[in-house]
């Protein structure tokens, strides 16, 4: 979560769901939480009852907006010119905390002279490269920054010239800004500031400029919300917040899945930091995490472009070696500036005793990147032949995934294939009815894919850990054996590697070196099934005798300590799981710090020293939460410090400082290198500094707030089977916006196949306005056909107010929403939403947009080889194909 | 039983004997609403769990009679969820004993029409040999005269629903192995 | 002993219960209802009630229409908006809005469709004070249990079908493939342990709540003040009035709008109250039981 990793140095949700019951206003946008995270909307309900008003801003209305107090219907993929304008709203009217905005964020910082806003360059900034695409942010830099440039290797997103400009982008290539997960980019220097934040090349002037034009009336335009609406939102959201109130903000996957959705959450960043809710209690935002280990994915990740921990996958191009590899980060100010440790640590953990300071301890054994390895390109690169080999565990891309037929094409273009899964998904027999052997476009006996379906162990079958919403490990024990052939990943990963180590045993070859160097000698039980919780001490890691660490602090650069994970170093502290820890929460307080274990160093709200004023006392007792105690010497409160314990509030660093030893008393956010949240980003982020609206690549209405259309940087993929509709285009006049329900799970292998769910939701639908429902002739309870330029669907239409005709000036936009969690197997089947998604991707984390534009008629859809031509004769109307060129304008 | 001694339980007879005359509570108690007993009392041992759907992370507790799981429910204990759960997370008893749950290997050689049964001792060995074979296959040791090490032959794509330790593992291997194209849930 | 309308404050001693524990019930805040339908599922895993058919009815997010004998937790959803739809080129601003209800404020848009609520409320059998299903049932099958409730043996059962239409709610039917009655027993087996019933436990919101009944109402007259307060007017409570056609639920509702809305009768009374004698009745149902209950005991036995 780039958004808020480089906003405030971490990349998880700042603060817990408890912790919502604490806030004035809950503002939710994004996100669907009632249906998607019921149990944890009690909360929510939870802080109305004791008098918070919540809003829900959504282009549905629903079961999240049904219990709300104020429901804003806004068009689907508007949502940066809605809070743009809040922020507009926050500045103009001087509601900003302004004691907390001077002292703990970087709107005092003095920006390079040469940077030029989007205001300067008709919705571009400077450095933009219309060649590539791609931005150099060399302008973007703190006033010091750029100075001091110096010549020699610079982080890749630490430019300082040329050399340095070129890196950055090859650097965003490698989704470089997601190892922004734990520890923020690196600036060089800590940079000039003005506190009276009058300068205006000064952060905050520079956003003020930026947002004046995001104005009531841009609102009402490009979201379809009237003014009064918009005022009652943004009254209510500066009326609860300050020292005696705060507001929270929660989101999830409806501001990920966009073109521009690390910028979304940036916005969000930006407003609650000028509002002063973050670190504090009742304030934050909540990230809502899709699934029951999302956070922990990321975390010890199954990415490529990360290894546990946030730390980067090397680079080809400027990681030759450990000195390269660590050199943009160490030496820096905060916490990040021990990477070599972390880095030294996770090394020693795959490789152990083969791992020594003479060899770099085995760096060079791990691959490099050399651009973007993500799954949307490495599906095209299936379908091209380049990779021939697919490991699919517990997902579903057939039905899940941006684009179904792209994923199929591709998995009929491999060599092989493993799904492992509870339930024999579409993924898995793609080959025998996949929609394209419907279609005709795929024939069983010409696909060459050997296919391998393993059986997978349940939830209560294995014990392990997932990392939950809130940064927060819980362990599961193990319940009852797996039936049959199902075993866990855990066991089938184990003796993969076992078997394949065996196989190459002996082997003189130097590419096998990193597999038979490699710690694999995990304990297993009578059953053969490995000892998860010596995984789980493996990520925890351990000291020079062999016992578990308790904290990333004891982490050493000299190969005398070894952690898989160091921000997950102790959850295994003193030698006990951590995460496994069950003490009823009546017998805590509400932090409740001793059920599980939350990273960092169960820390429960993020940057918690900014829920004390600058000089350590409690912005007010309303809102106390950690602050400092001068007779112990000593931050105190009920959760952990997240800061140095014993550093007073008003310590001020040396000026050559440099790691953990640079962070000022007045410096609550500790992974990043000024200790500042970023209004500002003056790196880490590949389509500016600061966020601005852009139309999704499919849009029936022009930019009207830019003459630029789209994200200028957006990631396109070019590929016959994705091609995109025209904006503006009559061909393809509706928006369509997928999403989930409650009933059901992602891609519905869990839910789809269990009658007590299916029953509750048995069938595809999509959700029309009455308006739209008159001017297609659709009717509740019939089909509809909706069509892109990828494919078409059908589904049942369900025809209900609570889809909303909005009006965006003289125009008029239609959403049609479409729930996505259907497929071909099951107890019942439907087409797949995600047939209609394109790929078109956020330039920071390369994750798809789900709007995009569609039409509708009434009726089924052709079958077979008919729907081919059905769906040819939409891209010939729309002229689909002759304008498929990035930088549309 | 005697039929004599089902007679007296009858609750006809205990009707027109006990308080309840018109035969509506006490009395009409049947041998089977007597002895009723929940099936939480009924298990073997009851193991603390996490529910396996969404991100709230919901504590549940599993119950276990004779080896098999015959109850999951929340668990109050939970500061986050109180001992709530949503509908998925209720049904999750349904997702575990589900019979439509595959639980052999499936097999499809290529340019195949139907699946094949194989051992699953027999499916790792051939797994195996794939992957050494296709690593090699796109082995790169270098790309733009710059060291690669790895192989861009491989994929994988894992969900969220995998442990700390299974992602851990995974990547673990993967990288040994060389392969970069590792990727989850978390971008989709 | 043994009325059969009108107030009775202690049913479970009326049923024969000397000794017993405080009468239970649920009290269902509809106001708080995110339509998660937890409880339907949670319901259905711990009494292993099958589906009820995969049907998509178009009724808004309603799939499983009613209560029956398949479906003992039922989640009505009522979409509702504002009379005043405005011509669709006009687009103005719709400030109108139905009350003070909370759940429906500020919804008003430039769209021109006028305002929306969206009503949830999880139905249950009400394990009625007069409960004309038990009443009416001759095997004895329906009984009154010492807390309360109103529950089917399905031991005694022989699927008769008399307390189907004797609901005046329309709760209890008959399963299909199986012929017995079934419907909500408020989880009689956890009861007896002291647990509450899954659907409770389960809600996230706390929308459904368990206890004793004579809490719940105090906590529902609390919960309507409150509601009423914040100028909620539209809040009411629904089957919580001792005086009532079926004496007061034991299970009872806070609703945001009229009964039938939701698909309540307004105005439930027990169909046995004009019951003719009462030991005529107790004779009849005797006789039937005893019949029925030889024939069910010498059937098992084989």
């Amino acid at each position: 979560m780039p958004g808020l990793g480089t906003s405030f140095g971490r990349g998880g949700a700042t603060t817990n769901l408890q912790d919502l019951s604490n806030a004035d206003c809950i503002l939710i946008q994004g996100s669907n939480m009632a249906e998607a995270h019921p149990v944890g909307f009690q909360w929510v309900m939870e802080a109305k009852r004791k008098g918070a008003t919540i809003i829900h801003v959504d282009p549905r209305f629903t079961r999240t907006s049904a219990v709300a107090d104020i429901h804003v219907p806004i068009r689907a993929g508007s949502d940066i010119a809605f809070l743009g304008a809040l922020v507009n709203h926050v500045l103009s009217n001087d509601l900003d905390f302004r004691e907390y905005v001077v002292a703990y964020t970087n709107a005092a910082a003095i920006i390079d002279d040469r940077f030029q806003d989007t205001e300067d360059l008709e919705g571009l900034f400077s450095g933009y490269d219309p060649e590539t695409g791609q931005y150099d942010p060399a302008t973007w830099q703190y006033d010091d920054a750029s100075a001091a440039a110096s010549a020699g290797q610079r982080d890749p997103e630490q430019p300082t010239g040329g050399v340095g400009s070129d890196q950055h982008q090859k650097g965003h290539e490698a989704a470089r800004s997601e190892s922004h997960g734990s520890g923020g980019p690196a600036v060089e220097f800590k940079p000039r500031r003005d506190e009276t934040l009058q300068d205006p090349r000064c952060v905050f002037q520079i956003l003020k400029r930026h947002f004046a034009r995001y104005t009531p009336q841009m609102v009402q335009e490009v979201c379809g919300i009237g003014p009064e609406q918009f005022a009652k939102v943004a009254d209510e959201l500066t009326r609860n917040s300050g020292r005696e109130r705060t507001s929270a903000l929660c989101y999830a996957v409806g501001w990920t899945h966009h073109s521009v959705g690390a910028q979304i959450i940036r916005t969000a960043a930006i407003l609650q930091t000028l509002l002063g809710n973050i670190g504090r209690p009742g304030g934050g935002i909540m990230a809502l995490r899709g699934h029951a280990s999302i956070q922990g994915s990321t975390d010890i990740p199954t990415l490529f472009n990360i290894l546990p921990g946030y730390l980067p996958m090397p680079h080809a191009e400027h990681h030759g070696d450990l000195d390269e590899y660590v050199a943009a980060d160490a030496g820096k100010t905060g916490f990040w500036g021990n990477m070599r440790s972390y880095a030294v640590s996770f090394l020693k953990s795959y490789w152990g005793d083969a791992a020594s300071a003479e060899n770099d301890y085995c760096f060079d054994y791990l691959p490099r990147l050399t651009g973007d390895h993500s799954t949307y390109t490495t599906v095209k690169a299936m379908i091209e032949g380049r990779c021939k080999g697919y490991f699919v565990v517990g997902e579903n891309p057939a039905v899940g995934s941006a684009n179904g037929k792209m994923q199929r094409l591709g998995l009929a273009n491999l060599d092989w294939l493993v799904v492992r899964d509870l339930q024999m998904i579409e993924s898995a027999t793609f080959w025998k009815d996949g929609p394209e052997i419907e279609t005709g476009e795929l024939v069983t006996e010409e696909i060459g894919t050997e296919v391998f379906f393993l059986p997978a162990a349940a939830h209560t079958e294995k014990s392990g850990s997932f990392t939950q919403t809130q940064r927060m490990l819980q362990w599961r024990d193990k319940a009852v054996d797996p039936p049959g052939d199902a075993r866990s990943e855990l066991d089938f990963y184990f003796e993969l590697g076992n078997r394949i180590r065996q196989k190459l045993a002996g082997s003189t070859d130097e590419m096998d070196r990193p597999l038979l160097d490699l710690t694999w000698d995990y304990p297993v039980d009578e059953r053969g099934e490995v000892d998860s919780q010596a995984v789980l001490q493996e990520i925890n890691g351990t000291g020079p005798d062999g016992s578990p660490l308790s904290t990333y602090t004891e982490l050493k650069d000299d190969g005398s300590t070894a952690c898989g994970c160091w921000i997950y170093c102790g959850v295994y502290a003193e030698g006990v799981n951590q995460a496994r820890r069950r003490k009823p929460h009546w017998e805590q307080d509400l932090v409740a710090s001793e059920w599980g274990w939350a990273w960092p160093a169960n820390r429960r709200i993020l940057y918690n020293r900014a829920s004390a004023a600058p000089d350590g006392s409690p912005w007010s007792e309303r809102k106390k939460y950690v602050w400092w105690d001068a007779e112990q010497g000593s931050w105190v409160g009920s959760d952990v410090p997240d800061f140095i314990a014993d550093r007073p509030p008003d310590h001020v660093p040396a000026e050559d400082a440099a790691g953990p030893d640079a962070i000022g008393g007045q410096d609550p956010f500790i992974m990043q290198t000024d200790g500042k949240a970023w209004l500002f980003a003056p790196l880490g982020v590949a389509d500016g500094p600061v966020p601005t609206h852009y139309e999704p690549p499919e849009s029936p209405v022009a930019n009207a707030l830019y003459p630029q259309q789209n994200n200028p940087a957006r990631r396109s993929l070019t590929q016959s089977a994705n091609p995109i509709n025209p904006s503006l285009s009559e061909v393809f006049p509706f928006v369509y916006t997928s999403y989930r329900l409650t009933e059901h799970h992602t891609a519905g292998a869990m839910s789809r196949t269990l009658p007590y769910l299916t029953e509750l939701q048995p069938e595809p639908f999509c959700e029309v306005s009455p308006r739209l429902a008159r001017a297609r002739g659709l009717e509740n309870g019939g089909w509809a056909t909706i069509a892109t330029a990828r494919t078409a669907i059908e589904a049942r239409v369900l025809v209900t107010e609570r889809l909303r005709s909005l009006r965006l000036g003289e125009q008029w936009v239609e959403q049609v929403g479409l729930p996505y969690h259907w497929g071909g197997n099951g107890i019942t089947q439907g087409d797949s939403a995600n047939d209609l998604v394109n790929i078109t991707m956020d330039p920071n984390v390369y994750i798809q947009d789900k709007v995009g534009t569609c039409d509708i008629q009434p009726g089924r859809r052709p079958r077979g080889a008919a729907l081919t031509a059905y769906v040819e004769e939409y891209r010939r109307r729309a002229g689909v194909g002759a304008d498929q060129e990035k930088g549309d304008g | 039983m005697a039929l004599r001694s089902r007679l007296g339980e009858w609750s006809a007879l205990r009707q027109l004997t006990g308080s309840d005359r018109l035969g509506r509570g006490a009395a009409a108690q049947s041998e089977h609403s007597r002895e009723l007993e929940p099936r939480t009392v009924q298990a073997d041992r009851v193991v603390d769990s996490i529910c396996p759907y969404c991100a709230v992370g919901c504590a549940q507790k599993v119950f276990v009679k004779d080896g098999r799981v015959t109850q999951i429910e929340g668990n109050p204990a939970s500061p986050v969820s109180r001992g709530r759960l949503c509908p998925k997370g209720s049904a999750t008893l349904q997702l575990v004993t589900s019979p439509t749950r595959v639980r052999t290997v499936r097999y499809r050689r290529a340019h195949g029409r139907e699946w094949e049964d194989l051992e699953l001792d027999t499916a790792m060995d051939m797994i195996a040999d794939r992957v050494i074979k296709t690593r090699k296959e796109f082995w790169e040791w270098e790309s733009e005269g710059r060291r690669t090490r790895r192989t861009l032959g491989i994929a994988s794509l894992g969900g969220a629903t995998l442990d700390n330790e299974e992602n851990y593992l995974m990547k673990k291997l993967y990288t040994a192995m060389g392969a970069i194209q590792i990727e989850n849930q978390a971008r989709i | 002993m043994g009325r059969l309308s009108g107030r009775l404050d202690d049913v479970t001693a009326d049923a024969g219960y000397e000794d017993h524990p405080p009468r239970v019930g649920f009290f269902t805040d509809t106001s708080v209802c995110i339509g998660c339908k937890a409880c339907e599922v949670a319901c259905k895993t711990w009494n292993s009630v099958p589906d009820d058919g995969y049907l998509l009815t178009g009724m808004s997010y309603d799939n499983t229409q009613a209560l029956g004998a398949s479906t003992w937790r039922h989640v009505a959803f009522v979409e509702k908006s504002s009379e005043v739809s405005l011509p669709v080129d006009l687009g103005m601003p719709s400030m109108s809005l139905p009350g003070a209800d909370p759940s429906a404020a500020g919804q008003a848009t430039e769209s021109g469709d006028g305002v929306v609520t969206w009503l949830m409320s999880s139905d249950v059998c009400k394990h009625c004070t007069h409960a004309a299903c038990l009443d009416v049932c001759p095997t004895g099958s329906l009984f009154r249990t010492e807390f309360g409730t109103v529950v089917v043996q399905p031991d005694i059962c022989n699927g008769c079908g008399y307390c189907v239409p004797a609901c005046p709610y329309g709760v209890i039917d008959l399963r299909e493939d199986d012929g017995r009655a079934f419907k909500c027993t408020l989880c009689y087996d956890r009861l007896k342990e002291g647990q509450q019933p899954a659907c409770a436990q389960a809600c996230p919101t706390e929308s459904i709540q368990f206890g004793e009944l004579d809490e719940l109402r105090e906590r529902a007259d609390a919960r309507l003040a409150e509601l009423h307060e914040k100028g909620v007017d539209v809040a009411r409570l629904y089957g919580r009035d001792p005086e009532d056609g079926v004496g007061g639920g034991g299970a009872f509702f806070l609703l945001l709008d009229e009964p039938e809305v939701y698909g309540l009768p307004p105005d439930p009374v027990v169909t046995t109250r004009d019951l003719g004698s009462i030991w005529k009745h107790v004779a009849m149902a005797a006789a039937a039981l005893t019949g029925v209950g030889v024939a069910a005991a010498v059937g098992r036995r084989r």
